[in-house]
């Protein structure tokens, strides 16, 4: 068995382990919120408001079964996923990073690594559900739909600019997909919060049921969106960078630093649309709910870019080796 | 860009309603729309077909389309980044920014210059504080605070400190950090303003020119040897460095599936005032830098060196035809014109090199890029090549107006096949065909941009300036000082703009510095924290 196969097997074998991670998170989840309800049910009376609760930390310590399977398999994936991808690089003797399977395995090993990272600096695990599920479909489908075969890459990509632009990309994506779950989170908190309070009438879309009583377990919407911003902070910056790379590697393969390829074009819409959320949070009027639909728009534009760019469109990007 | 204020009702009178807009325009809220407004109107460019990309992309869209291309094509959705509505929106960022930024420059300053808010009268509001009880006196509990505050760099303080007595007889320690916050800010900003200016100045006085060069034969640096020119409307044909260029050798690799692996130029480059050409290699980024312009490697191809004898067996034709590649295994069509002739018709040969030739009995294919088993597959057309008339002909075509296809009896062209070294009559009694070797040739894309520098410059001092504003905490510090029986009760609070998670650890920081020093002149009596 050459390397190649041999990190296939290590990420397949990663997937697998995430998506026990996912169930057992989920399960978490749901057994903290009844945890939650029943101690709340003498106080609070039915309306489920929380947010005053909350003491400085982002959320109360605790301790389960499930929570630890889950942080246990996620990361064992998380090894798996990290020694596929380096055998990976072995194989094709360069950086993994240069089609589309690469990159959605470097994408998705920044984001477990972040999310487990962030675990312990503070009791994020609430993310895990909404992270892994997103690594589990990505890894799903870059096994399923964009595996190609470990080679080395054409003259164009050989550059140590391959190294530099890809790799903080792929890093901004990671750090960008766990801002998305936080900026999600928040605003399906409070959504739950003000139709449980009564100030939404005729919601769309209920929330008040028990189903997403696990919503109540999470930080407050504040925490929340501190969180948010403070991984989008370093995303932006990093996506940034990816762009004035980007730009100095146009000048020196094509000979040009920019000019309107479909990925070029989207990456500075990804870069406008996080800096209007910037400017959404300072703005009168427009911070906290509004604020996080803008993560939401950016990070449907990531996704966008990652594979629309790719596969459907025609450009000098078109690395995608399918 | 300026916080917002709430809008109001446009006061009469036109020097009213300007103001009112221009009020409009630099408010956060309007740039947050107009942000947003880039973004959309950047996308449809990424959907339809660009003509600075790919003319032809655009001409077939509009075939395609006749209805819905013309009127996408008035309305310039053909070329967006050069549209009217594209430029409108970034113009107007652009100008809503300048006039957010430069009150907000001179804001700055101002403040920069301002003290330290003064300490507010009741501590207990904050939710960072502390206090502690000394033996020292006032004047070393405020001189070990002003040092921890200020840090190692005296030039370059952390926190800006102001001291104010009260009335009651306790004195308070004022301090502030985080001015760098906004100084990135609008660092950023301005070098994005910076960014603008040096790429249109770019576009102003930049030139480019394509070239296809042949092994064995070279270019100089003049517009008229390009094939194609084009230079911004500030340049001037005598800033071109009259350097030539020879292409010694070129190489190519790849994989047994025709990925390409590598390709290289070799290239000898004799410059103006140099007595000796000098040796180079170009290869796919690594562009050769020369006379201030860069050359890049763009493409490749085979130029087969072929020689003409018409129907009287004189020779009517010889040189290097480059042929272009139209698939990865280099498939190459090519069109030979044959003017000269001394007797009948002008000939043309037009049709495809196949580097690595498989017969079927569907026809011939190539399998792979290198000329492993090299063919030429030809046909004849005979007649007026229409190159009398002045008007430029594009050497890859054949234009067939005045001319006749050589025919079989069955009213199929006649093919005729060549290998190197082989000649072959060609069909119609036209005269002979002689394929006498293949040297490759490369399409080199020259160009230069004298505001790259600057460009690279304002984008580090954006990164720069961004990065700073991100991350640079903006943090106040009191201190308040109340001395009874030879004893020194401080009292400090913390205040952050917005979430802070290291507020309560700068607090703490000062405090144990104030600890520290004081404890060698009586020692401390930590009070309730």
């Amino acid at each position: 068995m050459g390397l190649g196969e041999l990190s296939t097997m290590l990420v397949w074998g990663a997937t697998t382990a995430y998506a026990i991670a996912l169930v057992a998170f989920a399960i978490d989840l749901a057994r903290l919120a009844d945890h939650r309800t029943a101690q709340r049910r003498p106080v609070a009376a039915g309306t489920g408001a929380r947010g005053a609760e909350a003491t400085g930390d982002v959320v109360v310590r605790r301790s389960g079964r499930a929570v630890g399977i889950a942080m246990a398999t996620t990361t064992l994936g998380l090894a798996f996923h990290l020694v596929g991808t380096v055998l990976r690089g072995a194989a094709a003797g360069r950086v993994p990073w240069a089609n589309m399977y690469e990159f959605t395995l470097m994408g998705t090993l920044v984001a477990v690594g972040t999310f487990v990272a962030l675990t312990r600096w503070r009791d994020v695990r609430f993310l895990g559900t909404i992270v892994i599920g997103l690594v589990v479909v990505a890894l799903g489908l870059g096994l399923a739909a964009f595996y190609v075969p470990a080679d080395a890459v054409e003259p164009a990509l050989q550059s140590y600019w391959l190294v530099i632009h890809v790799s903080i990309a792929t890093i901004a994506t990671g750090l960008l997909t766990v801002s998305f779950a936080s900026s999600a989170l928040q605003l399906l908190a409070d959504s739950r919060m003000r139709q449980l309070a009564g100030s939404i009438p005729r919601p769309r879309w209920r929330l008040t049921g028990r189903r997403w009583r696990a919503l109540d377990a999470l930080p407050s919407t504040r925490e929340l969106e501190a969180l948010s911003f403070r991984i989008t902070a370093v995303g932006f910056v990093l996506w940034t960078f990816t762009v004035m790379a980007g730009a100095i590697w146009a000048e020196h393969a094509w000979g040009r630093f920019w000019g309107w390829d479909p990925k070029e074009t989207w990456s500075l819409v990804v870069w406008l649309v996080y800096a209007a959320y910037l400017h959404a949070r300072t703005t009168v009027g427009w911070s906290g709910r509004r604020a996080a639909w803008f993560v939401l728009v950016g990070y449907a534009t990531v996704l966008f870019n990652f594979t629309g760019v790719n596969l459907l469109f025609q450009g000098l990007h078109s690395y995608s080796g399918l | 860009m300026a916080a917002s204020s709430p809008p109001s009702p446009p006061p009469l009178g036109g020097v009213g309603l300007l103001r009112w807009v221009w009020r409009q325009l630099t408010s956060m809220r309007v740039a947050l729309m107009l942000l947003m407004l880039l973004a959309v109107v950047a996308v449809p460019g990424s959907l339809l077909p660009q003509r600075p990309q790919d003319p032809s992309a655009v001409a077939t869209y509009i075939a395609d389309n006749p209805g819905l291309g013309a009127w996408l094509d008035r309305l310039g959705f053909f070329d967006v980044y050069a549209s009217v509505w594209f430029s409108a929106v970034y113009l107007l960022l652009f100008v809503s920014l300048v006039g957010c930024i430069v009150p907000r420059t001179g804001q700055h300053l101002r403040a920069m210059l301002a003290p330290p808010p003064r300490a507010p009268r009741r501590f207990d509001r904050f939710a960072v504080r502390d206090a502690l009880t000394t033996l020292a006196d006032g004047d070393a509990v405020i001189g070990a605070a002003r040092a921890a505050l200020v840090g190692p760099l005296r030039a370059l303080p952390r926190f800006r400190v102001q001291v104010a007595d009260e009335p009651g007889g306790t004195r308070t320690v004022s301090a502030e950090r985080g001015y760098l916050r906004e100084s990135g800010n609008l660092v950023f900003h301005l070098a994005l303003v910076g960014l603008l200016v040096a790429i249109a100045t770019g576009q102003l006085l930049h030139y480019r020119g394509q070239a296809i060069v042949v092994e064995g034969r070279g270019f100089a640096n003049s517009v008229t040897d390009y094939d194609t020119f084009v230079a911004g409307t500030a340049f001037s044909p005598r800033s071109l460095v009259p350097f030539t260029l020879r292409l010694d050798r070129f190489t190519s690799e790849f994989t047994d599936d025709a990925r390409p692996r590598d390709f290289r130029a070799e290239v000898s480059v004799r410059e103006p005032g140099g007595s000796d050409a000098r040796e180079a290699v170009i290869r796919v980024n690594h562009p050769l830098a020369v006379g201030g312009a860069k050359v890049y490697l763009q493409g490749n191809g085979y130029a087969p060196e072929v020689s003409v004898h018409d129907a009287a067996g004189r020779l009517a034709f010889a040189g290097a035809v480059p042929f272009l590649p139209e698939d990865d295994r280099y498939t190459s069509r090519g069109v030979i014109k044959v003017p000269d002739v001394s007797t009948g018709d002008q000939i043309g040969i037009v049709g495809y090199l196949l580097p690595t030739a498989v017969l079927t009995p569907a026809g011939a294919t190539s399998v792979h890029p290198q000329p492993d088993d090299p063919l030429l597959v030809l046909t004849v057309w005979q007649g007026d090549l229409g190159l009398d008339t002045g008007v430029p002909q594009n050497v890859y075509e054949l234009d067939t107006d005045a001319m006749e296809q050589v025919l079989e009896a069955d009213g199929t062209p006649t093919t005729f096949f060549v290998e190197p070294g082989q000649t072959v009559d060609l069909p119609g009694g036209l005269g002979t065909f002689t394929w006498d070797a293949l040297p490759r040739f490369v399409a080199l894309d020259l160009r230069h941009d004298p505001a790259l520098g600057w460009i690279l410059g304002f984008s580090i001092a954006a990164l720069a300036g961004l990065i700073v504003s991100l991350f640079t905490p903006r943090r106040r510090i009191w201190l308040r000082l109340t001395t009874a029986d030879g004893r020194t009760v401080v009292a400090a609070a913390a205040l952050a703009r917005g979430d802070d998670a290291g507020l309560s650890a700068e607090l703490g920081r000062v405090m144990d510095a104030v600890r520290a020093r004081t404890d060698d002149d009586g020692g401390t009596d930590d009070g309730p924290r």
